[in-house]
This record gives structure tokens, C-alpha cells and sequence, in this order.
């Protein structure tokens, strides 16, 4: 375990500078997870955590890693390129789901389904 | 000097990410519906992800990296079936 103390000074600047920009910036997110009204405004919130508080704390790791081990440390690329294509798919699933279950129960706040989008075409049923 | 605003600003960051896994929890145990929750426990696996990442900055050892990674790949996969669970009822038609 080498620790981080032997950072030069900029480095370690640089380092705590995106470590607590990406935490606050996860933190905001998480509040509007909690505080926001219903769900489809909820699930805006916490995209800013997996935005950009992700890319900041991988950034400030990948400028932490590189400067303890003098060579170019570019893992981190692989959380962000997995985490910026899964994070689209996951929540629009999950929002397709849920307004699937609002429009059976027949929740007035969401609109009704588009009839040409939902029809199936004759022929291919 | 150096060491000391790095240690204290991992510590702040940490403490951060803490409260914003106590949001998460708590928005997954009051709800209100099936999806509220799915939401709350994709955002508790980011958060726990950025955690271990800052973990390991902390410890100078890039081996929390690889749980980051494995805490993306489950957390990617769960909501994915829990989606598809609340679509269609079942996870593998």
C-alpha cells in the first residue's frame, strides 16, 4: 500500500478538487431523488450523480492513480464508457414500465396511449 | 500539507456520499410504488460504486477499482430484470 502522501501539491489539489465536485454533485442528485413529487420528475434526479459525479470521481481517480504510478492510468475510462451507455437503457425501461402500470390502473396523470403507436398492424399478430 | 487537504477532502467527499446513500435507502423503504423503489436502488448501486472509487484513492490501490466495475455490472443487470419484472410479471418470458 503506497498511500497517496507522496502526491505533489497540484496533484493533490487537483485530486480533493473533483472528489468532493462529484460527491456534492451525487449528494444534489440524491436529495431530489428524496425531495422531488412524483416519479417521472424522480427519475431526473439521480442522472446527475451518474453524469457527471461519475466523471468527476473518475477523473480525480484517474489524475491520482497517474501521478502515484508516473504512467498514464486509464481504467477508469471503462466505468465511465459502461456507465454512460447502460445508464439510458436501464432508466428508459424502467419509465416504460411504469407508465405501463399507470395507464392500466387508469391514473389520470399520465396521457393516454397513442393509438397508431400501440396499434398492431393486421397481418403481423 | 498536501497530504493533509487530500485526506480531508476524501473524508468530506465520503461523508457526502454517505448522505446520499441514506437518501437513496430512505426513498427505498418509503416508496410509494414498485418503481420509486427500483429507481432508489439503481441510484444506491451508483452511489456505492463512486463510494468504492473513492475508497480507493484513499488507500492508494487501484484493486477497488475492479469492485467499482463489478458494482456496475450487477447494478446494471438488476434494474434491467426488475424493469422487465414490472413490465411482463416475469423476468424471462
Amino acid at each position: 500500500m503506497s498511500g497517496t502522501g507522496d502526491l505533489p501539491v497540484w496533484a493533490a489539489l487537483l485530486t480533493g478538487f473533483f472528489l468532493l465536485l462529484g460527491a456534492a454533485v451525487t449528494l444534489i442528485g440524491s436529495i431530489g431523488l428524496l425531495r422531488l413529487g412524483n416519479f417521472y420528475s424522480r427519475v431526473h434526479a439521480p442522472t446527475l450523480g451518474t453524469t457527471l459525479g461519475m466523471a468527476s470521481i473518475l477523473i480525480g481517480s484517474a489524475l491520482c492513480f497517474s501521478v502515484l504510478e508516473a504512467r498514464p492510468v486509464v481504467h477508469e475510462i471503462l466505468i465511465a464508457v459502461f456507465v454512460i451507455v447502460t445508464t439510458p437503457v436501464t432508466l428508459m425501461l424502467l419509465v416504460r414500465a411504469a407508465l405501463y402500470r399507470d395507464r392500466i390502473e387508469g391514473s389520470s396523470d399520465v396521457p393516454p396511449s397513442d393509438p397508431i403507436e400501440d396499434q398492431i398492424p393486421p397481418g403481423t399478430g | 500539507m498536501s497530504a493533509l487537504v487530500l485526506s480531508w477532502s476524501i473524508l468530506a467527499a465520503q461523508v457526502m456520499l454517505g448522505l446520499a446513500m441514506c437518501c437513496a435507502t430512505y426513498r427505498l423503504m418509503i416508496g410509494p410504488r414498485a418503481q420509486d423503489r427500483i429507481l432508489a436502488l439503481d441510484t444506491l448501486y451508483v452511489n456505492a460504486m463512486l463510494m468504492l472509487l473513492t475508497f480507493g484513492v484513499r488507500v492508494g490501490d487501484t484493486l477497488y477499482f475492479e469492485a467499482a466495475l463489478a458494482i456496475g455490472l450487477l447494478g446494471f443487470v438488476a434494474t434491467v430484470a426488475l424493469a422487465k419484472f414490472l413490465m411482463r410479471g416475469e423476468v424471462i418470458e
